[in-house]
């Protein structure tokens, strides 16, 4: 649950996301669900001279399990508070396997 | 479980290991030939991870058009990165 919520703050950013198959979309984040799948709006691919396929292409909705990365808006992040949020989510986790 | 009943600074589960990271620099190893060395933000159950002031390094093999053995390695750099768990093979503390 902890980056479904992260993601969620994360709405409206430009984001860049790397698929595991070598491509990288860059686009505004416009939603997440529990399975990190990802909408995009606006969406440009980075080497779009390489990936020519989707120039036409505004939106896309992206399936959680083909992304190996998403670059983010360094600015954008609360690390503190995001490890906090890590501490707190291993601690819930730890007492549930007890 | 007396170990895990006082605190949080325990080791009592792998993943405690990488709890103790947060906030240091990590190398992470990669499938596809690819790592990372990056502060750890966040990370949960899946390994799925945040790193910040990232450096990735690919290895690519046999790129060259008369040597098929060459290793060539590329360097990327980012500021912030999520990486999907389901890539994450090792994740080391940095000394």
């Amino acid at each position: 649950m902890l980056f479904f919520s992260f993601f969620k703050t994360l709405v409206d950013h430009e984001v860049t996301i790397e698929l595991k198959n070598d491509l990288s979309i860059r686009g505004t984040l416009k939603s997440v669900d529990q399975f990190l799948n990802i909408k995009l709006d606006d969406i440009q691919v980075v080497d779009e001279v390489k990936y020519p396929h989707l120039s036409a292409v505004k939106n896309v909705f992206i399936r959680g399990s083909v992304v190996r990365y998403v670059h983010l808006p360094a600015n954008a992040v609360d690390t503190a508070l995001l490890e906090d949020a890590t501490r707190r989510e291993a601690a819930a986790q730890a007492n549930k396997a007890k | 479980m007396a170990d895990t009943e006082n605190g949080t600074s325990t080791v009592a589960e792998p993943l405690d290991l990488v709890r103790l990271s947060l906030d240091e620099v990590v190398f992470v190893k990669l499938r596809g030939d690819r790592e990372l060395r990056g502060r750890l933000h966040a990370y949960d159950s899946h390994c799925n991870l945040v790193l910040g002031e990232v450096e990735e390094t690919i290895y690519v093999v046999g790129d060259d058009e008369d040597d098929d053995d060459t290793i060539r390695t590329v360097k990327k750099n980012s500021e912030m990165l999520f990486v999907r768990g389901d890539s994450v093979v090792i994740i080391a503390t940095t000394t």
